[in-house]
């Protein structure tokens, strides 16, 4: 039997809740992934950020006497996200700093969801980038034995006090091979003499090396922003453009010296490349609206990346890439405004 | 035609304290924000610099008041500039011999000072129109707020970004400090915090009169 009703027949589009809470789903998985190489620590680092943000909306909600907007879900997706992008033994009161100056600074003192020029996230990220520059860059190996029983030493640091010394804490665990650097850093800054250390690619791909606690998993992050693209609760395009400007841009470099520069592929698969891709530069409120302008920005952020990265003081530089197209993006937006159908493409200039 | 003194208020509390608190150039009128985000990393050069404009804008407001009936309205401005840039000069031998340390920490804002707008502002607006000793305690009252503000900025500042404060460490040797603080960034958030936290008061302040005045009026 065939049902028969009158138009409208579109069915009503997702609301902002509803898409909130599918982008959570899709990144719990990362999360458990997170949480299963990181150990009790990560998952910590996870909780007490969403906590954080959380708590920071709620309060600012209160003291400018407004109902709460914690319940749409996104400040627990910055939240999540945020813990993402920090190493997994960040001491656990610079996690829930970065989490308030994310949401304060960046979210709530422009008016709340919807009106975030930068991603709160990335903004709280590149708070301890700068206040923190050495707890920031204290990595972990990833597989430790016993991760999930005990917290790396750092996790536990008391508020206000230095991070707790986890070099020898690493020695005693013993995991083969570990130098303390991502890929990443093995790459610019190389190891013990070697000028460029490379890591296995596949290993990469996979997450099998150290890292922050959840960009590690290529492979699983491109799953879970898939979904989020086939929902259409993401634009598909802002991750494609993304990557594709950062694979051009390092192929180039790569054909012309392949002994000084990475390979395109190492490019795409090591730090935050993927996961900022997928869920932070796609972010719906700081990314531009013009089908032109999404690929411009995607690209811009894309090119930006690789050469932060090569020429960059810093190993990675896809955090303030995406916080340099979000800053854009307006007017990424006003230069890409597609013809109104019916004018004129080019109009002279009345005088 | 003689001249004719302008009938003028008399002072009051309030020309000294408006400075400090309801027009305070930092947190109420932006004024002055150049100096304010660039040497207050640390509590002695917030100091150092509040009172090196202070004593600049007391200077200033004196010569400015003295000569207002003589300089020519067409070159005003440059005259005050004349008159700022003596006194400046004047601070920065002294800071120069008193505290080389200082100096060096302030740089090239010692020099800057001549462009400070709290100074020209004060200048323009109130030297320029009013008695010496009015003009002088209006003056005082707006770098003794000055000098306020720059020490709101720079205590939080050190406290965050070193653990210290005037140098003395107040937390131990495990504090970790926010390095981020004493760069150019930490100015520009600690400011805006502290902005917020007056416009929040004013606000809040404003609200509680209003609500009062209702009361007042409500029939019964």
């Amino acid at each position: 039997m065939i049902e028969l009703r009158t138009s409208p027949h579109v069915r009503g589009a997702p609301s902002v809740d509803q898409i909130m809470r599918n982008v959570v789903y899709t990144l719990l998985p990362v999360c458990a992934f997170s949480v299963y190489q990181f150990g009790i620590s990560a998952f910590a680092l996870i909780l007490v950020a969403v906590l954080s943000c959380i708590g920071t909306e709620h309060l600012f909600c209160r003291l400018s006497d407004k109902p709460t907007t914690v319940g749409d879900f996104s400040a627990v997706i910055t939240g999540i996200l945020l813990a993402l992008t920090l190493p997994p033994g960040f001491p656990l009161w610079m996690a829930a700093l970065a989490g308030f100056v994310g949401i304060a600074l960046a979210k709530v003192m422009f008016g709340g969801i919807g009106f975030n020029v930068f991603n709160p996230a990335l903004v709280g990220r590149a708070f301890v980038q700068a206040a923190f520059p050495v707890a920031i860059t204290t990595w972990t190996p990833a597989f430790a034995p016993g991760r999930f029983t005990e917290f790396i030493p750092s996790t536990w640091t008391f508020p206000f006090a230095e991070p707790v010394p986890v070099a020898q804490w690493i020695k005693d665990i013993a995991v083969d091979g570990f130098t303390g650097a991502t890929p990443l850093a093995l790459e610019k800054f190389g190891n013990a003499g070697v000028s460029h250390v490379h890591t296995n690619t596949a290993d990469l791909f996979m997450g099998m090396t150290a890292g922050s606690a959840g960009e590690t998993s290529a492979l699983l992050i491109l799953i879970c922003g898939s979904y989020l693209a086939v929902r259409r609760m993401m634009d598909w395009r802002i991750p494609a453009a993304m990557i594709t400007g950062a694979f051009v841009t390092a192929g180039l470099f790569f054909t012309i010296d392949p002994d000084a520069y990475p390979a395109p592929l190492f490019m795409l698969f090591s730090g935050g490349l993927m996961l900022g891709a997928m869920f932070m530069a796609s972010d719906m409120v700081a990314s531009p609206v013009t089908p032109a302008g999404v690929w411009v920005y995607g690209i811009l952020i894309g090119v930006l990346t690789v050469i932060i990265r090569l020429f960059g003081g810093l190993p990675e530089g896809v955090m303030y890439a995406i916080l340099f197209g979000n800053a854009a993006s307006p007017l990424i937006s006003a230069v890409t405004q597609p013809r109104v159908y019916g004018t004129r493409r080019k109009k002279k200039a009345e005088s | 035609m003689t001249y004719q003194p302008r009938k003028q208020k008399p002072i009051t509390p309030d020309t000294f304290l408006r400075g400090i608190w309801r027009e305070n150039p930092v947190f109420v009128m932006l004024l002055g924000l150049c100096p304010t985000l660039a040497v207050t990393n640390s509590t002695i050069n917030a100091i150092g610099m509040g009172l090196a404009t202070t004593f600049v804008l007391l200077g200033s407001s004196l010569l400015v008041s003295l000569l207002r009936n003589l300089i020519p309205k067409q070159v005003r401005i440059a005259s005050y500039i004349v008159i700022i840039a003596t006194f400046v000069t004047i601070v920065d031998y002294a800071i120069h011999a008193l505290s080389l340390e200082l100096y060096n920490a302030l740089g090239a804002f010692i020099q800057l000072i001549v462009a400070n707008c709290v100074i020209l502002g004060r200048a323009e607006s109130y030297a320029s129109k009013n008695r010496i000793t009015k003009s002088l305690v209006n003056a005082l009252g707006m770098g003794v707020g000055f000098t306020f503000a720059l020490l709101c900025l720079g205590s939080v500042r050190e406290i965050l970004g070193s653990g210290t404060l005037l140098g003395f460490p107040l937390f131990g040797d495990s504090f970790q400090p926010w390095v981020v603080m004493i760069l150019p960034p930490g100015g520009f958030f600690v400011t805006g915090a502290w902005l917020l936290l007056f416009s929040w008061l004013q606000e809040r302040r404003q609200r509680k009169a209003a609500k009062e005045e209702e009361a007042i009026h409500a029939p019964g």
